[in-house]
């Protein structure tokens, strides 16, 4: 049991690029296909998994290992998840240093840094988009990204305040 | 010493990253780059350009390398920086482990508490302006050294945005169109 999760966990670390969201069909396929868990179950596991902090898919592997076998089987579906990019990064890292002074390199890097931000600034405009920003709640992005940007604050009070400020409106709305 | 501030620093990433990888990018900018030093701001870039390209997701790419890049930049030696990794990797996967162990036995009840879905009635749009700073903070002078650069910018964002060309595919376009035009 603890193999077939380690295994399955490895194989959608290694093979999910483009973030959490990607891998989501993979994951399905596993723990509905291979019955340990129920459809229902799993979007039960989804919804908390995106609404805890911390990183989409290593909330996910926890929780199914924690689900399937407590303690270890969290620990060894994290472990899975992580290990192929930790293994793949620690390579180019210990490369990087010496290629990124090549002039081949260099030029790739140049070309490549502003596009970087374009594929930043395409999920935001998604996000945007998910989230239901109007006219009127653009003001809470528009503020937010204002205060980090421009005057250095920390993202952590960006999220306490937004935190904060949603449930005082849940409270005043009298929906609390 | 190096140790220490990484694990904090990255127990700290994983406790407020809501809203996905592009949200903390402007988390762990802030924190590796500006607070810290750790790496230069083109180096987060291509940290970010590599995260885009290679398995896995990006706020573990990012602890795995500036975990190395921070140990070996403060002079310690390359096998002192793979522990460097270590740390930082699993300091950034420890809040998931407390937070899941601490909320599993009443989940249902968490996902349905009123509290927290208000809480998220801010927490979403804030997400938004998170990844918008991301993006601007990146908008500097080390990214964009020319007039070229803000037409592979132009190019990318609208084969990202109106063509959904996979990432993948406009970096490898951009790192060719690098070699042409540099």
């Amino acid at each position: 049991m603890y193999l077939s999760l380690f295994l399955t966990f490895l194989r959608i670390g290694a093979f999910t690029i483009g973030g959490g969201y990607a891998m989501l069909p993979l994951i399905e396929r596993e723990a509905v296909g291979r019955k340990w868990m129920s459809r229902e179950e799993f979007v039960d596991v989804l919804a908390v998994a995106q609404a805890m902090p911390g990183i989409f898919a290593v909330n996910i592997a926890i929780f199914i290992g924690y689900r399937l076998k407590k303690t270890p089987g969290s620990i060894v579906c994290c472990l899975a998840a992580v290990l192929p990019s930790f293994l793949m990064i620690l390579t180019i890292a210990l490369c990087f240093a010496h290629i990124k002074d090549n002039a081949w390199v260099d030029r790739m890097f140049r070309g490549i840094r502003p596009v970087v931000v374009a594929l930043i600034a395409v999920p935001c405009l998604s996000a945007a988009k998910t989230v239901g920003i109007t006219w009127q709640t653009a003001v809470i992005p528009i503020a937010a990204a204002l205060l980090i940007w421009q005057m250095g604050v920390s993202p952590v009070y960006i999220v306490l305040l937004a935190a904060a400020g949603g449930w005082l409106y849940g409270r005043l709305m009298g929906r609390l | 010493m190096i140790y220490l501030q990484l694990f904090l620093t990255y127990i700290k990433i994983g406790l407020f990253n809501f809203g996905g990888g592009y949200a903390m990018l402007s988390f762990i900018r802030h924190e590796v780059v500006d607070k810290h030093g750790w790496i230069g701001s083109q180096e987060f870039t291509d940290i970010v350009a590599i995260s885009q390209t290679t398995p896995g997701p990006i706020g573990i790419n990012s602890a795995t390398y500036v975990g190395y890049a921070a140990t070996v930049n403060a002079g310690y030696s390359p096998a002192m920086g793979a522990l460097g990794s270590v740390v930082a990797t699993i300091a950034v996967c420890l809040p998931s482990f407390a937070i899941v162990l601490a909320i599993s036995r009443f989940y249902a009840a968490f996902r349905r508490n009123r509290h927290v879905e208000a809480a998220f009635l801010g927490l979403r749009p804030a997400t938004v302006g998170l990844i918008a700073a991301a993006a601007l903070m990146l908008m500097n002078d080390d990214n964009f050294v020319d007039g070229k650069s803000i037409a592979l910018f132009a190019v990318a964002f609208a084969l990202s945005w109106r063509f959904k060309v996979h990432p993948i595919a406009i970096i490898a376009m951009a790192a060719l169109a690098g070699i042409l035009l540099y």
